[in-house]
């Protein structure tokens, strides 16, 4: 864990040094809205009149309080507390849509394990090709045009209304979730894929294993196979995505959150990256790190708690 | 077999029919991409256009076909250099493991920390946006994947006969390396690369779309999007069309992939079957 978070510190320093020559006369020359002062700002925020290994030193010094620096924007904020402000909404987000994607992938993934070589196993074995190979954020451009403006019956920008603040707490809620629906719904789709292929391979092996073909053999109802011996450990494996699909979550917020308008940390790392506004871009990238970092800590925990077989192991050695 | 079979045969119709369009561009093209043309903007399809045209009066078909030639151009080469990074790191780590293999295990650990996508934004940022940075930016954070597959196999062909018997003979490491190992886990680094192309394709357009790729006025299939959603409300043809090609080029180079997976190793399941 810790090796890896020093890892993590270093790589996004490199990212920092990989301008060509020195980081500030290519920001001045790259980029000519970059003013003097903000250069200056910049020196020293990194130390660059210091010798490298000294610059690291002060950058990990710094990161281990979450002090990336103020924002070169107008608004001169602390860029912890930009983030802070936009992760909840991308949080919110990323969680609704792997709630969602679990409920409909893991019965969609099983029941073509179960039905396999049907036409209901052809269907969702061509919706997996598809969805693969769709480009999520065309999809999204898609469903813009068709809810948006020819059907209108959806929002198409930001996560509330103008009237917002006018609304009843109940009117609050359809509101977001009205607006939140399209973003979520096609965060949704661009994960159901993996997912669903995923757990119809898991349990395609689990229902070839002998103590499956045993509990038939000793007359044990199709259902209860399903549910009680075939289900639990076709599951294992699947519970570690939880945590391994957070890097790509966390990403594709990005694409939405900038196509959909919504204030959230993605869309943050998108304006920063059109704005050079490098130190927002350095603390997005190391939150962005730690949270996927976070994640995969998740999967082993779920993972030794789903599976007895890890804890003995773990206390026996 | 049959099944791997089929799959190969569509995703290569589709494969080279791209590779076709992309190389006789200037053939099948009726306009020229890039020409600017105030008095025939916002054309929806019509014969004379059949995918219409732009905010400048471009024609969308010709873009389209041009554009092919981005999308396979930053494909190949991410996927290149990608493999290149991956194969060697991983032949090397699974050969000598020990220290070495720890060291670079630890490092692929660390890179796949990073949302890639959040990683090739940050870089772009500081390098700006260009043909050739996207191409290798996209190869530098993706090859962590070829990186583990290339060390697990050569871990399991290492201990094999031919393999000690080469050290026997005092053959040197390189020689066995690339002479020896690598022949013998060349084929899941096939599939890998083939899939790897889609996905290099995608990232292409989606960079491309936020306007931190490929910069107009070249045409390529994420940069037209761009334009797409800034006129959805009235010019769906210039969303419709680019996104298609991508959906297509993309569900190519994946079927032939799989199909390739099933044809090199009838005994997998991973995917198909």
């Amino acid at each position: 864990m810790v090796p890896l978070i020093i890892g993590i510190t270093f790589i996004s320093f490199v990212v920092v040094h990989l301008a060509p020559g020195d980081p500030t006369q290519f920001l001045s020359s790259m980029n000519p809205k970059i003013s003097e002062t903000a250069r200056e700002k910049f020196i020293k925020m990194y130390n660059l009149d210091k010798p490298v290994y000294i610059q690291y030193f002060l950058w990990l010094k710094k990161f281990v309080k979450f002090d990336f620096g103020e924002s070169f924007s107008q608004d001169r904020k602390k860029v912890i507390d930009k983030i802070l402000e936009r992760l909840p909404v991308t949080l919110w987000l990323n969680i609704a849509s792997m709630v969602l994607v679990f409920a409909i992938a893991l019965p969609l993934g099983v029941m073509s394990a179960y039905l396999r070589d049907t036409i209901f196993d052809k269907a969702v074995t061509v919706f997996v090709f598809v969805g693969f190979a769709i480009p999520t954020f065309w999809l999204a451009l898609l469903c813009m045009y068709y809810f948006g403006v020819i059907v209108g019956v959806l929002p198409i920008s930001g996560l509330t209304s103008y009237n917002f603040e006018s609304m009843t707490l109940f009117e609050k809620i359809i509101d977001i979730i009205k607006h939140a629906f399209l973003p979520v719904f096609l965060s949704v789709f661009g994960s159901l894929a993996g997912l669903s292929r995923f757990a119809r391979n898991s349990m395609l092996d689990v229902l070839n294993e002998d103590y499956i073909v045993a509990a038939r053999a000793r007359g044990i109802g199709e259902g209860r196979i399903i549910f009680k011996h075939a289900l639990k450990n076709a599951l294992l494996p699947v519970v570690t995505i939880i945590g391994l699909s957070v890097p790509g979550l966390i990403g594709g917020s990005v694409i939405f959150e900038s196509i959909f308008s919504i204030p959230g940390m993605g869309q943050l790392f998108y304006q920063s990256v059109m704005m050079r506004d490098y130190p927002v871009i350095m603390g997005i990238l190391v939150i962005g790190a730690i949270l996927t970092l976070l994640g995969n800590l998740l999967a082993d925990i779920m993972y030794a708690v789903v599976d007895p077989r890890i804890r003995y192991k773990k206390r026996a050695g | 077999m049959k099944k791997g079979n089929l799959l190969f045969i569509c995703g290569l119709v589709i494969v080279v029919f791209f590779i076709l369009v992309s190389i006789f561009a200037p053939l099948i093209a009726p306009y020229d991409p890039t020409s600017i043309n105030v008095k025939e903007i916002f054309q929806a399809p019509s014969s004379k256009h059949i995918f219409g045209t732009d905010e400048l009066g471009r024609d969308v078909f010709s873009r389209v076909v041009y554009g092919t030639r981005v999308s396979i151009f930053v494909g190949f080469v991410a996927v290149f250099i990608s493999i290149a990074i991956g194969t060697i790191l991983g032949l090397v780590a699974g050969y000598f493991g020990g220290i070495v293999d720890i060291i670079l295990m630890r490092f692929v650990d660390i890179m796949l920390c990073f949302p890639s996508f959040f990683l090739i934004l940050a870089v772009i940022a500081f390098l700006s946006p260009s043909l050739t940075n996207v191409m290798i930016i996209i190869g530098l954070t993706s090859w962590m994947g070829v990186a583990r597959l290339v060390r697990a196999e050569t871990m399991s062909v290492k201990s094999r006969n031919y393999i000690i018997a080469a050290k026997v003979q005092g053959i040197k490491n390189s020689i066995i390396l690339f002479k020896h190992i690598l022949p013998n886990v060349a084929s899941p680094i096939f599939v890998t690369a083939t899939l790897g192309v889609a996905g290099a394709i995608l990232t292409e357009s989606a960079l491309s779309f936020l306007g931190l790729g490929v910069q107009p006025p070249t045409p390529s299939w994420g940069n037209i999007l761009t334009s797409g959603k800034d006129n959805i409300m009235f010019a769906w043809w210039l969303s419709l069309y680019p996104g298609l090609a991508i959906l297509v080029t993309v569900l190519g180079y994946n079927l032939l992939g799989e199909g390739l997976r099933d044809i090199l190793d009838p005994k997998s399941k991973k995917f198909g079957n």
